[in-house]
């Protein structure tokens, strides 16, 4: 591996390291009654209130639709994803170290697919939460759904719902666009190789 | 009495306007109102009062509520009401003074007070200005001060005055808010006993209180001073250079007990009292106080538990100027003063001579020379009266009719309501010279500016409380509102912005820049700090107990439903306490609770909080109760049963809600 690759896939790995200091995703939502905002905020291991008592509060608006209530310590996802970032930071600093070009690609490509799995996991998350509905629910709309979008904004009732990543789900974004380069710089496609065989033949 | 609103003014005015033909005669050039010269509001006037759709006024300002007893709320520049503030009077709409945990903020020795007429909000002060901590006002009918909150915008403490009658010189801070005062506007026997009333000269006594607040706001008496039985009306205390000392204004130095209109209007001058609080300080920690019996109350809102509790005071400490040199000195004042104001340097004491023709303004640095000389004119009770000559600094002349109260725009300018000829003169300190002014609309009392009372007025606008309300506004009956006037101070003239109602009647009023109070204000109370011995914190804590006939049960509510809602085993001459907590923690949703046929008034319960209503069903059969607050989109189904036995029956506790 060259040494610019190196670099950049020791700054990538390290990188991850913000995703336990920093928030992944946000979920807000907008409403006349709610001029300050309401939300949550996805963290490795837990889902806060974008303010204090937003939890209660989302889980209370949710109760008329017959959603059930969000409890992150019931869910299995955040009980995982601490270890996952972890396995990920390891296997790339073992890779750095050992400077092979196929752990970088190794690492490049574990990244996406946790990557798509994770976004998967959370449109089967926001499908079930959305969909699988109290019958008994004080407010029911004919073919709503109440599924909040992957990524986006979208309208649910008097709700604008907002899904973004946050601080940390930027950082491991970047983190795999900085190890992407990384991969390309130190393989054969490399542009700059190619341009510089054509200067100096 | 056309003109009577209170006894007070009514007396007042009666006598003032029979002898006006005198006063026009020898007296104060009476100036014709210039006739609407600001009354035309124009566009531009309109522009500067308009707070736009969503958004904030400039300051906060408190009004008191007089015979009302409450605080109200609001906004300026705009003349919109907020919120009252329930004080010394029982409020109906959020069971101040009905619910269990508030019933102990209204009582004093005299048992349980339901009403009282409040009437001078005072913001707490550091150096000298408004620091937005606390307000503080005044009972005057059943002496007491209360200190309000501004986090809360609640009642958060009162405490009762004792050894006094009429509490209306209060309850003015120092600087920093070291003490509030308090006095007897009706000189009483002290300690009260049964004696002729003609004998007021040898047995009545008025006295000063010095109440100490401590860093929490806290208040405890510190100590009183007895002084002799006039009538103490006003007061403020001094500021920079007469830091440590306080000025109160009195009336009926004749000392008359009857016809107080005629007989209490008889000597030329008055006194303003100007008592150095930093020597009474050292009287006492040298012990020349007497410890004197007392009865009185002090309630305070324990934050935890949200429970008024009361603790009564056995005794207090009391000076005697004959004992305490230098304590107090007498500053003759014309006449029959009301106001007393010190200016934001310390060193001017504006009075309002409500009988006289001219504003007096002493001066400080000059009372001081005049102890210094004992330039006295007399004693009186040990206490030196000052020569007026020595100690005054000038006259403003021309100053209307009837001035009450004066206050400070903090660029060199005075500003003095004039009560009789209805209109707010503008003067200069220093040369005395009135310089502008403008009509009211009727009959002003106090004038408010922001800080107008403090080292740093926010001299951009001044309030006007108006008494006579008349013509003003759509007439609604015999009874009308109060109202305010809004004036643009800013510039060379004063002008006329917005004219306001007002509730009940507001005798003075304070305002503060909303930028200082408004990060600090409280949206909800942490369910999880909530200490009331019967919360539930979770539907799962709520039920039912029976001790006897006594039935508690403890409630919740959340949007959309009571927990538990239907409820059986209550009997006939039970004595039911529903303890309702709101388990919401979201900004803005309170839920009530009423119950058909509660000899009571409804609870509205704040998020976080727990409220306590008392109900003693007289017949069997079943009764709703429900949310009397819009809360949600399902409030009208926020509601329940309870089932009333017989009193004999055998009917075990049954409560659940949703099954």
């Amino acid at each position: 591996m060259k040494m610019t690759s190196r670099i950049l896939f020791a700054v990538a790995v390290l990188m991850l390291i913000g995703a336990y200091f920093l928030p992944l995703w946000q979920i807000m939502l907008e409403a006349p009654q709610y001029p300050e905002g309401i939300g949550l905020i996805i963290w490795y291991n837990d889902i806060v209130g974008y303010k204090p008592n937003d939890l209660n509060n989302v889980n209370g608006l949710n109760h008329y639709i017959g959603m059930r209530p969000i409890e992150p310590e019931n869910i299995l996802e955040l009980k995982i994803i601490p270890y996952i970032i972890g396995f990920m930071i390891l296997f790339g600093l073992l890779g750095v170290i050992l400077g092979r070009k196929k752990w970088l690609y190794a690492w490049v490509i574990t990244l996406m697919i946790l990557g798509i799995v994770g976004l998967a996991d959370y449109y089967r998350w926001g499908y079930d939460y959305g969909h699988n509905l109290d019958p008994t629910a004080a407010i029911k709309v004919p073919g709503q759904s109440y599924q909040p979008p992957l990524i986006g904004s979208k309208k649910i009732l008097n709700f604008t719902s907002y899904s973004y990543p946050a601080t940390g789900g930027w950082m491991i974004a970047i983190s795999f666009v900085i190890a992407v380069l990384a991969a390309i710089h130190t393989s054969k496609l490399c542009p700059l190789d190619r341009l510089r065989r054509r200067l100096h033949p | 009495m056309l003109f009577s609103r209170s006894t007070r003014w009514s007396a007042l005015s009666t006598i003032l306007i029979l002898g006006l033909a005198g006063l026009f005669l020898w007296g104060c050039p009476a100036k014709k109102p210039q006739q609407n010269q600001s009354l035309m509001s124009s566009g531009d006037a309109a522009s500067q009062v308009y707070v736009a759709p969503g958004q904030y006024d400039e300051f906060y300002g408190f009004f008191s509520g007089g015979f009302s007893g409450q605080v109200t709320v609001y906004g300026l520049p705009s003349g919109r009401l907020f919120k009252i503030i329930p004080v010394f009077s029982q409020f109906p709409e959020n069971s101040y003074g009905y619910s269990e945990e508030t019933k102990a903020m209204l009582m004093t020795s005299y048992g349980f007070v339901p009403w009282d007429d409040s009437h001078h909000p005072e913001l707490s002060q550091t150096n000298g200005v408004p620091d937005g901590r606390w307000l503080f006002i005044n009972a005057n009918n059943t002496p007491r001060i209360a200190r309000i909150d501004l986090k809360t915008f609640e009642t958060d403490e009162i405490i009762e005055i004792p050894n006094s009658g009429g509490n209306h010189a209060s309850p003015f801070c120092t600087m920093n808010t070291e003490y509030v005062v308090a006095s007897t506007r009706f000189s009483v026997p002290i300690p009260n006993e049964d004696v002729s009333i003609e004998t007021y000269k040898e047995n009545f006594k008025g006295t000063i209180t010095f109440i100490k607040v401590a860093e929490d706001g806290d208040m405890e008496i510190a100590f009183q001073i007895l002084v002799p039985g006039f009538n103490y009306d006003l007061s403020h205390s001094g500021k920079g250079a007469s830091h440590g000392w306080s000025f109160f204004t009195c009336y009926n130095t004749e000392q008359a007990n009857t016809l107080l209109e005629v007989n209490a209007s008889q000597n030329d001058k008055d006194f303003i009292a100007a008592v150095n609080w930093k020597k009474a300080e050292e009287y006492v920690a040298q012990g020349k106080a007497k410890e004197m019996p007392a009865t009185y109350f002090n309630n305070k809102m324990n934050h935890k538990t949200h429970i008024a509790e009361s603790k009564v005071g056995k005794t207090v400490k009391v000076l005697t100027p004959a004992e305490c040199p230098g304590l107090i000195y007498y500053l003759p004042t014309p006449k029959s003063p009301h106001g007393v104001d010190v200016d934001p340097t310390g060193e001017y004491i504006a009075a309002g001579g409500k009988l006289a023709t001219v504003i007096p303004v002493h001066s400080f640095s000059k009372m001081l020379k005049a102890i210094e000389d004992k330039a006295f004119e007399t004693e009186i009770d040990g206490i030196p009266v000052l020569k007026y000559e020595a100690v005054m600094a000038g006259e403003v002349e021309n100053c209307g009719l009837g001035p009450l109260h004066t206050e400070f725009d903090g660029n060199g300018y005075a500003y003095t309501s004039a009560f009789i000829s209805s209109e707010v003169v503008k003067w200069k300190i220093g040369t005395w010279e009135v310089v502008d002014r403008i009509p009211t609309y009727y009959s002003i009392g106090h004038l408010m500016i922001p800080g107008g009372d403090s080292q740093k007025p926010w001299g951009k606008y001044l309030v006007a409380l108006n008494k006579i309300t008349k013509d003003r506004y759509l007439p609604t009956g015999p009874e009308l509102c109060q109202s305010a006037q809004l004036i643009d101070i800013s510039g060379d003239k004063m002008k006329l912005l917005l004219d306001f109602p007002t509730m009940g009647e507001p005798h003075y009023a304070q305002a503060i820049p909303a930028d200082i109070l408004m990060p600090n204000v409280t949206k909800i109370y942490p369910l999880e700090e909530n200490q009331h011995p019967y919360a539930a914190k979770s539907e799962a804590e709520t039920g039912m107990t029976r001790d006897g006939n006594t039935v508690h049960i403890k409630m919740t509510t959340i949007r959309t439903h009571f927990a538990p809602d239907n409820l059986e085993g209550v009997k006939v001459g039970d004595k039911v306490y529903f303890h309702v907590t709101n388990l919401e923690q979201d900004w803005d949703i309170p839920h009530g609770f009423a119950m058909k046929g509660a000899n009571t008034a409804e609870l509205l319960i704040m998020p976080g909080q727990t409220r306590t209503y008392v109900w003693e069903p007289q017949e069997p059969g079943v009764y709703p109760f429900y949310c009397t607050d819009f809360c949600s989109a399902l409030h009208q189904e926020m509601s329940g049963y309870v089932r009333v036995s017989p009193k004999n029956a055998n009917v075990s506790f049954k409560y659940h809600v949703g099954e």
